[in-house]
């Protein structure tokens, strides 16, 4: 090789990340002093987890059940994704699973997420359902195999490591033209979940479609989010985890960071890119440069490996 | 050109959109408050039938980049109207107001057939994707 391929732009390395995350990726949450940061799972060293208090796992948008263009196999992008987290020196804390297990909500789909799960090596996995999760039945066969059945709306909290994890449901009630919604009685039990708990708390809210305006005209959004943040603005540290829209977005607002996760399956476009948030299909070519491009993805773990070494040597 | 059609692999038969017909039409008769009747969702590649093309009172509607295509539609009473799915995506067609059951996920190429019998404004959307919005207009 040249050695104009050690001095790749950065370009580079982006496409390599979004090839990625059509092969399928989850994100390593470290918590570090209250504050959550996001870790590639290729890229996380476990010198980079020793100073965590804890660390876990989001999965996302795995969709069983969807056999098109560019991924035939959600089933082998899924188990690899979770063969990442089992390759890790760190057993993460738990796995949540951010939406959208299935495709099409139907039993079998289910029966394999479930199957395909069990194969994660961590002592707990958390569900919270995407709107694929809950056609026909308002997730009735979800929330009964997946769900943590605290509360009849099927939403949940909890404390780990000194934090406190809010998982919200914004997938059901939805109405014509209309973005995710949380309902009034998930609302009023978020406010006295979070009343009396001090500010200095760190906040994880879980949802699966976006809880900030992202863009509208797709559905990117959850109507009453500026509800829930109002309860939410007096915490230090607040960070929000979604999954949906199948790429990685970004958006700090005061305390707050929202960020939406990758798909296990398939990527879709950037906002406003298109007729709608299908499937990028017209990966074809791009996929197949995917598929090379995990040489690449290698390529790049190496440099990353260089760039591990010097941090190693300061 | 129609012995072509004819040959299609799942072109429906005669008696089997008749069939379906008078199963919806018995259906009709004991739920009279339901204005519009679920006929059927079919399995994906099921037919796109010549009979149906045929006659006026059968009319698709397509979805298409995330789109119901036509997103206004008019017809008569009786018409039986079918979506029939072009994306790559799930979509599922669900009524704005309540008056019909809505349809199973439709995958790929599945479809859903619904039997107009009463005038009305049917305004419905895409349960999954709720920016996606069609109206039937039944005369």
């Amino acid at each position: 090789m040249s050695s104009d391929n050690n001095l790749e732009p950065a370009p580079s390395r982006r496409r390599i990340l979004e090839c990625m995350a059509a092969a399928g990726a989850g994100t390593l949450w470290l918590m570090k002093g209250g504050v959550l940061h996001a870790q590639p799972m290729a890229g996380a060293a476990a010198q980079t987890a020793a100073d965590a208090t804890f660390g876990f796992v989001q999965v996302s948008d795995s969709h069983i059940g969807f056999k098109h263009a560019p991924n035939m196999d959600v089933n082998a992008t899924f188990a690899a994704a979770l063969a990442r987290i089992n390759a890790r020196a760190l057993t993460p804390a738990f796995v949540v699973h951010t939406g959208d297990l299935t495709h099409l909500s139907r039993a079998e789909e289910f029966d394999t997420l479930a199957a395909l799960m069990k194969g994660v090596k961590t002592p707990r996995v958390l569900f919270i359902p995407g709107e694929h999760d809950v056609i026909g039945d308002n997730g009735a066969a979800f929330f009964d195999r997946f769900g943590e059945k605290q509360n009849a709306g099927g939403w949940y909290s909890f404390d780990y490591g000194g934090a406190h994890f809010v998982a919200l449901i914004n997938v059901l009630n939805l109405r014509a033209n209309g973005l995710g919604f949380l309902g009034a009685e998930q609302l009023a039990w978020l406010k006295k979940d979070l009343a009396g708990r001090s500010a200095e708390t760190p906040i994880v809210v879980l949802g699966h479609m976006p809880l900030w305006p992202l863009y509208a005209p797709w559905g990117w959004g959850t109507e009453d989010s500026g509800e829930a943040m109002t309860c939410l603005k007096r915490f230090g540290s607040v960070t929000v985890l979604n999954g949906h829209i199948h790429q990685i977005q970004q958006k700090v607002e005061g305390t707050v960071t929202f960020y939406t996760a990758r798909s296990t399956a398939y990527p879709q476009p950037a906002p406003g890119d298109g007729p709608g948030p299908g499937p990028l299909k017209d990966l074809g070519t791009r996929q197949l440069q995917s598929y090379l491009g995990i040489r690449d993805v290698r390529h790049v773990q190496g440099q990353d490996a260089v760039s591990v070494a010097e941090e190693m040597l300061s | 050109m129609s012995a072509r059609a004819l040959d299609r692999p799942h072109a429906v038969t005669r008696r089997q959109l008749m069939r379906g017909a008078l199963a919806s039409a018995v259906l009709a008769a004991f739920v009279p408050r339901t204005h519009a009747q679920h006929v059927m969702t079919l399995p994906q590649g099921k037919p796109t039938s010549m009979v149906a093309a045929a006659d006026a009172r059968d009319v698709t509607v397509e979805i298409r980049g995330f789109a119901f295509v036509p997103q206004q539609l008019s017809v008569t009473v009786g018409t039986r109207v079918s979506w029939i799915n072009r994306d790559d995506e799930a979509h599922l067609v669900a009524s704005s107001e309540g008056a019909f059951k809505a349809s199973a996920a439709l995958d790929t190429d599945d479809r859903f057939e619904l039997v107009f019998d009463k005038p009305g404004t049917y305004p419905y959307f895409c349960g999954i994707h709720p920016q996606m919005r069609g109206t039937v207009v039944v005369k």
